[in-house]
């Protein structure tokens, strides 16, 4: 399978000698959904920076498909669409003018730019804001006007620095919906973000990086097999709780709880203990963010724990 | 690196189209305070001072002043709109959507550059047009004078580049307007020809570089300069190849724009 992205021995040291990157390695594999994760100031946004010449290395090698950085960058730009944390367009334009110009900078002429512009917007839902003045859109319209704007050009890989940050759910959901179509589409998709359910549910593999450091780098399947116990949340009549404590579960509130279940462990046998308890259970459900608890495993000690998941590798 | 000229044209088409539009748009800002100040020039200078100071140069006070109140409106506006476009960019990060794009270094310069030529032209073109209600302004040498304020808006506009590469907040893109440019264009013979100065003086002004296009300009207009027009032109030629290699190695090396 072709790489996408592939980074070798990545350092980045700030100026002021803070170390961001200390030799990093990963592989993004063409067509693929990647999360990259970790904790505030781990080295996400400066790998994703050197990626897209934002940040200058100052050692180890990134390949963008064929091309190496350091020989042909602008040849190795033209296949990345970045979509930052931050938003970065001139906040007096308007959303048309800010795709199409970045049209422009791709070497798109201007009816095909024109037509591409109208199409991302559309996607994107802002065509009727086309005229607005960008300061004016919302938090949720701007990141969507990031998106279309890293799209323009068709790029075969995608970066986004948290693009759900602060957008209410309903958009999110839009945005994911949106980001898987591309996705099968044949776009390979890298994605930083702080909600680990977006990852959990979006990306095929992660890799999670740590004080500069990569500390796990698997398929999203292999690194949830790394849970010990699943959690669900049951919903139930509301009356006092109160289960026998090997149960390993909390209270939610007054009419759910949550339950930890060992792994292998069959669900009937929990279900068969909360009945002979008098708990009628009336509905149940996966708590969706079971990569939290990886995630702060791992990058709260992050040597013990990556040895011990990277054992397993099906990516 | 390869350089993809089909690619860099029409990003150089690109950002000079957004330079001219972004300056355009908020002409009452960029184009009409120094179409304002000039007038107050012509009016204080030369209509209620300059027949009292009668003859400059052998021209009338007026005529003589107004190449050089033209070309300072030149200098200061390409200088202003790089200095300001390309720091506010930087300053809101809008200059990362260029950034990460294949659009070359020498593309983005020539675009920011473009700009800043464009403004300079277009205020040098309205000033020159009012002036027309306070003299009887003739061409002495149509091809200096549009050879003289396009080397002179590109020298600026790359000065204007080269601080806000290094500027770090706003303030320091007034900065050197203020101290540097000001004082050499008013002590650039904007007023007065040198020859009235004493010799001591006269060695001074020329190491002032604004000196050698305002009285080529003027040459273009009225036939007459304290300099010779090919050391003017060597002089702004020079500069413009310095600064511009000088820019384009600091964008290289990601000066200012890269962590």
């Amino acid at each position: 399978m072709t790489s996408a992205i592939r980074i070798r021995d990545l350092k980045k040291t700030y100026s002021d000698g803070f170390e961001a990157l200390k030799g990093i390695d990963l592989t993004v594999e063409d067509g693929d959904f990647f999360a990259l994760l970790g904790p505030n100031g781990a080295g996400k946004s400066t790998t994703i920076g050197i990626l897209c010449s934002l940040v200058n290395k100052t050692s180890g090698s990134v390949n963008i498909f064929d091309t190496d950085i350091d020989i042909d960058f602008a040849k190795a730009k033209s296949y990345l669409g970045i979509v930052p944390q931050e938003v970065n367009f001139s906040v007096f334009e308007k959303p048309w003018q800010i795709v199409q110009q970045q049209a422009g900078y791709y070497g798109l002429e201007g009816s095909v730019a024109a037509e591409r512009t109208e199409l991302y917007l559309r996607k994107l839902g802002l065509w009727e804001k086309r005229d607005s003045i960008s300061r004016t859109l919302s938090g949720g319209q701007k990141r969507r006007l990031m998106i279309a704007r890293a799209l323009i050009h068709q790029p075969r890989v995608l970066i986004l620095d948290e693009p759900t940050a602060g957008v209410d759910i309903e958009i999110r959901r839009t945005m994911w919906d949106f980001l898987k179509q591309i996705n099968e589409q044949g776009t390979t998709i890298v994605l930083t973000t702080h909600y680990l359910e977006e990852a959990e549910n979006m990306c095929r593999n992660i890799a999670i990086i740590d004080h500069g450091s990569v500390v796990h780098d698997s398929s999203m399947r292999a690194l949830l097999r790394g849970l010990k116990t699943e959690t669900y949340v049951l919903d139930v009549e509301c009356e006092a709780v109160a289960l026998a404590p090997e149960l390993h579960w909390r209270n939610r509130d007054a009419c759910s709880i949550e339950i930890d279940v060992p792994k292998g462990e069959a669900l009937n046998d929990t279900f068969s203990r909360l009945k002979q308890q008098g708990i009628k259970v009336t509905s149940m459900r996966n708590k969706s963010n079971r990569l939290e608890q990886l995630f702060l495993g791992l990058v709260d000690d992050n040597t013990s724990s990556s040895s011990e998941i990277t054992g397993e590798t099906d990516k | 690196m390869s350089f993809n000229k089909p690619l860099n044209w029409i990003a150089l088409k690109t950002l000079t189209t957004k330079e001219v539009v972004r300056f355009t748009r908020i002409w009452q800002q960029t184009i009409l305070p120094p179409v304002i100040t000039t007038t107050l020039y012509f009016i204080i200078f030369g209509n209620l001072i300059g027949p009292r100071i009668g003859k400059m140069g052998g021209f009338d006070y007026m005529d003589f002043i107004v190449p050089g109140l033209i070309l300072m409106a030149v200098i200061t506006n390409s200088y202003a709109n790089v200095a300001s476009s390309f720091f506010s960019a930087k300053f809101q990060s809008s200059i990362e959507e260029l950034l990460v794009t294949p659009t070359a270094n020498i593309t983005i310069l020539l675009g920011y550059i473009a700009g800043g030529v464009a403004r300079g032209i277009m205020v040098g073109v309205v000033v020159t047009l009012v002036s027309l209600f306070f003299s009887k302004l003739q061409i002495y040498n149509l091809t200096v004078l549009v050879s003289i304020i396009i080397l002179t808006s590109t020298l600026f506009a790359l000065g204007g580049f080269t601080n806000a590469l290094f500027a770090k907040k706003f303030d320091d893109i007034s900065i050197v307007p203020t101290f540097i440019l000001t004082p050499f264009t008013y002590l650039g013979g904007v007023f007065y020809s040198i020859k009235l100065l004493p010799d001591v003086w006269q060695t001074v002004s020329h190491l002032n570089p604004v000196l050698y296009m305002i009285n080529a300009f003027r040459y273009g207009f009225l036939g007459v300069s304290d300099i010779s027009l090919w050391t003017s032109y060597t002089i702004i030629i020079g500069f413009i190849i310095a600064l511009f290699l000088i820019n384009l190695r600091l964008i290289s090396t990601g000066y200012g724009l890269r962590s």
